[in-house]
Formats: C-alpha cells, structure tokens, sequence
C-alpha cells in the first residue's frame, strides 16, 4: 500500500485529520520518515501542518512559548533560549538538529528525547490542541493513551533564574551519539543550601522521569559532597532504566550517582 | 499509488517532476532528476550520505519528504563546481586525499560547505561538530578533517 501526505495550513485543520485510521502527525519527520523506510505499515497517511504559530518562539517576562513546529536549530539560534542550548545541541548532528522539533522530541522514545529531560527540569507545560494545557510530566505519563489525534501545538516554561539550570547528556560517541543518560536539573539557592530543585532523567525509563526523591532529598542541604550524598541515593529509588544498543540497565543504574554528582557540583 | 507534482531549484535550475506521494527527497533527486550525488547509505538518517541543503539549511534527503520541499532552493554536491573549475572543498578533498571509497564524500562536502559558509575560518572542534552527522567508514576522519581546514584556509588565502 502506497504512503501519502496531507499537509494543512493549520493546526486546527491538521487536527481534524488525524482522527482517520492509519494516520500519523509529522513534525520534522526524523523518526516518521525513518520508520517509512523501514517498511512500517501502522500508517498509510502522513499529516503535517505549516501553520506559522506552530513554528513560534515568544519569550516575555510571563514566560517562554515554543511552538511544537520549533527545530533544534531554531531554538539554538534565539539568543533568548541560551540556556537550553547544551540540550538542542544533544540531539543529534547538525542536519538532524534543523529537523527534529520540539515536538516529535516529546515523543521520542529513549535513547531520545534529550530535549524532553531538559523541558521536564524546567517543569514546562504542553498544549494539546482540543485538550488544552497539561504539566509535561503528567503528559508524558498519559501520552499513550491521548491517542493518534492529540496534536501538541506548544510548550511553555518560565526561563530558569541565572546560573540555577544544568544539563548533561552522557554518550560513549563523541560529538555525537545517542545518549547513555541525560541529566536536567533546576537548582535554586538561598544562603548556601538549596531551597528548590527540580531533577529530570532520560534513559532511566524509556521517557523521561523527574526523579522527586533526589530532589526533597537536596533541599534544605548545601551543594557539597557530603550535601548531594543522600540525593544521589535517593535518585536510584524505583528507577527501571532500560537495556538497550547503548547500555545495559546495570550500567546505567551504576553510572547515574556518578554523573548527577558531578552535575550537581560542577 | 497518487502521483503528486514537486517543483524546486535544484543546483540553480528550476526542476518540476511527479513523485509517489510521500516519497522522500533522495528518491526524487537520484531517480526522477538524475543527481546521484547525494547517496542512500542508511535511509535511517544515521549515515548522512545524503546530505543536501534546503533553503540554505543542512537537511537529510532520506528522511525529507520530496512534497515538502516545493518552491525551496534545494542545493547537493553536484553543483558545486563552477563548470570544470572545482569548488574549494572539492580540491582540498582531493589535495588531502580525503577520499577513498568515496561513499561519504558528497554528504561530507555538503556538510563541510554549511559550515564555511556560516563560519569562514573555523576550528578543528568546529570542524569535528559540522560532520558529527557523517559517518565515513574508509579514512578515518582525519584526512577529511583536514581537508575542510585546508579548504577554509584556501578561502581565506583567496579571499585577502
Ligand atoms: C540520526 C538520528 C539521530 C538522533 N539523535 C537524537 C538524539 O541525540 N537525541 C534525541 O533526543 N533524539 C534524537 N533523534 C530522534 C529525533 O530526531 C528527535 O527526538 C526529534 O526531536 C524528533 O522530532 P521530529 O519532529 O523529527 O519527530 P517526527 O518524526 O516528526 O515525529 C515523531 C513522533 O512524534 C509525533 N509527533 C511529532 N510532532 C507532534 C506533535 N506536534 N503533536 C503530536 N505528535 C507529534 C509523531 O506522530 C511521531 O509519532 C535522532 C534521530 C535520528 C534520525
Ligand atoms: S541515507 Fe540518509 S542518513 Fe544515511
Ligand atoms: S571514503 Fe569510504 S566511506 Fe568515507
């Protein structure tokens, strides 16, 4: 059976059509496009829209909103978003970064999703066109069962305060390659201890997780050795990291303090 | 399967084809237009052998879709001599013996020319990020490397 796009000038538009069977949303197409030509046959029609909202970065003292159309490169190119550079930076190489969107990131299964981690640190919000807004987190535990018609049309976030956010993908491929663990954390100060944190995970399930036991366990403490020690255990409570190409999930159980350690003090 | 029309500027001329409805870029350029320069190594997006520029921008043929890319200025390695006169980068390739089974090297150049033409005078870190998409499974990386130094100088050489 033969594969066709449809492509719609809004996302409205774009939205009502994917309520047919054996469609499929495309934002940049890198996982789409690629299970295409792997012979995929879940889908037969291929939606897109160029709706200019959708391809959207709006930053204002309110908040951050980008569109779910916004690719790697965009978001590397508006000075506005400097701080989540290290994380477009992460996926992939330079011709997939002018591709891949916010979007698809959301969806993307791990090893990916390096932006999602990023996005879920910063405790972003994503509008589903018909649902409306939903915390990430939550979203991503739900996204399965939005079904094959929930269309994202953006994420926002307010920026982090100077110097509180960090992130860190770990490959064994340099410059690039898919991630062993990826690491995001929001981390705010007070006279010397830590007053709140936000810590999000990749690969450590296949989405991205907040890990809240790492974080109750670091605040009211200073950003030591001896501070971060009960977060770093508490960061391997429960967590089920999976097996992959990349790693296997002992490794990436015992390499997650290391890393978060040094996240956390550097 | 529904044919659709595509029309865009390949390489400075204007190209109009019907392709398969969701067929990708490479497919229209190797098998309707006849530029072979951009290669299918992967289809996975992993090898960056087809490597093109639209609209300026480094993108991967294998996983655009030809109906996407209407109206756009669509650029590959084919056209980058001007007649018999190689580009920069061709020469270095060749001068740096930056090839061998030559698979890689049109997405490399592609790579290696979005790069110089947004930072003339790069670093070998620059350098190693710009083809951190391509993968060449001959040289070892360092003769290409090298090349792109050796083009950028090249450039710069001329261009004072
Ligand atoms: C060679 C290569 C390397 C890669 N490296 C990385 C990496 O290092 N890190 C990383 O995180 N990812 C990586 N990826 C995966 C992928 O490119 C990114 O995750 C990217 O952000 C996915 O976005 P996309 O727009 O291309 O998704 P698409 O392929 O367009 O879509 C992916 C999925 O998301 C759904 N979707 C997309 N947009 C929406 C929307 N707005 N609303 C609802 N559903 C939507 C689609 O239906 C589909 O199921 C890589 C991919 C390739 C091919
Ligand atoms: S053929 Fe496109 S990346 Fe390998
Ligand atoms: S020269 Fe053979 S793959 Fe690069």
């Amino acid at each position: 059976m033969g594969m066709s796009l449809q492509t719609f000038s809004t996302a409205s538009e774009a939205q009502a059509a994917l309520g047919a069977s054996g469609v499929r949303y495309m934002g940049g197409g890198t996982l789409v496009v690629r299970a295409v030509n792997e012979g995929d046959l879940s889908f037969s029609t291929i939606v897109r829209t160029t709706d200019p909202a959708l391809s959207a970065i709006e930053t204002s003292d309110a908040g951050v909103r980008v569109g779910a159309s916004v690719t790697m490169g965009m978001v590397l190119a508006h000075p506005g978003l400097s701080y989540l550079a290290p994380a477009a930076r992460a996926v992939g190489g330079p011709a997939v970064r002018n591709m891949a969107t916010v979007g698809g990131n959301l969806f993307a299964p791990a090893p990916y999703g390096d932006f999602t981690v990023a996005l879920l640190a910063l405790d972003a919000k994503v509008s589903v066109s018909g649902s409306g807004e939903m915390a990430l987190e939550a979203f991503l535990q739900e996204r399965d069962s939005l079904g094959a018609s929930a269309l994202v049309t953006s994420v926002t976030f307010a920026a982090p305060a100077t110097d509180s956010f960090r992130f860190l993908k770990v490959s064994r491929v340099h410059p690039k390659g898919a991630a062993v663990l990826t690491i995001a954390a929001d981390i705010r100060e007070e006279a010397g201890s830590v007053v709140q944190a936000r810590i999000a995970l990749g690969c450590m399930a296949d989405r991205a997780i907040r890990t809240h036991a790492a974080e109750a366990a670091l605040v009211g403490r200073p950003r030591t050795k001896e501070g971060i020690a009960p977060a770093l255990t508490a960061a391997l409570e429960g967590i089920d990291p999976p097996t992959d190409a990349i790693a296997s999930a002992w490794y990436r159980r015992e390499v997650l303090p290391v890393h978060l350690g040094r996240l956390l003090l550097g | 399967m529904a044919k659709v029309p595509v029309q865009f500027t390949l390489n400075g001329s204007e190209r109009a084809e019907f392709v398969e409805s969701g067929s990708t870029l490479l497919a229209a350029l190797r098998d309707k237009m006849g530029d072979t320069s951009p290669k299918g190594g992967c289809l996975q997006g992993t090898c960056g052998a087809c490597t093109v520029m639209v609209d300026g921008e480094l993108r991967l043929s294998c996983l655009t879709l030809a109906e996407t890319c209407n109206d756009a200025q669509i650029r590959t390695t084919a056209g980058l001599a001007n007649g018999e006169v190689l580009h920069p980068l061709q020469r270095a390739f060749e001068d740096a013996f930056a090839a061998q089974c030559g698979f890689c090297t049109p997405g490399m150049i592609m790579a290696a020319a979005a790069l110089l033409e947004r930072n003339p005078n790069p670093d070998r870190a620059d350098v190693v990020e710009a083809i951190s998409g391509n993968v060449c499974r001959c040289t070892g990386y360092e003769p290409i490397i090298q090349a792109v130094l050796l083009a950028a100088r090249a450039n710069s050489t001329s261009a004072a």
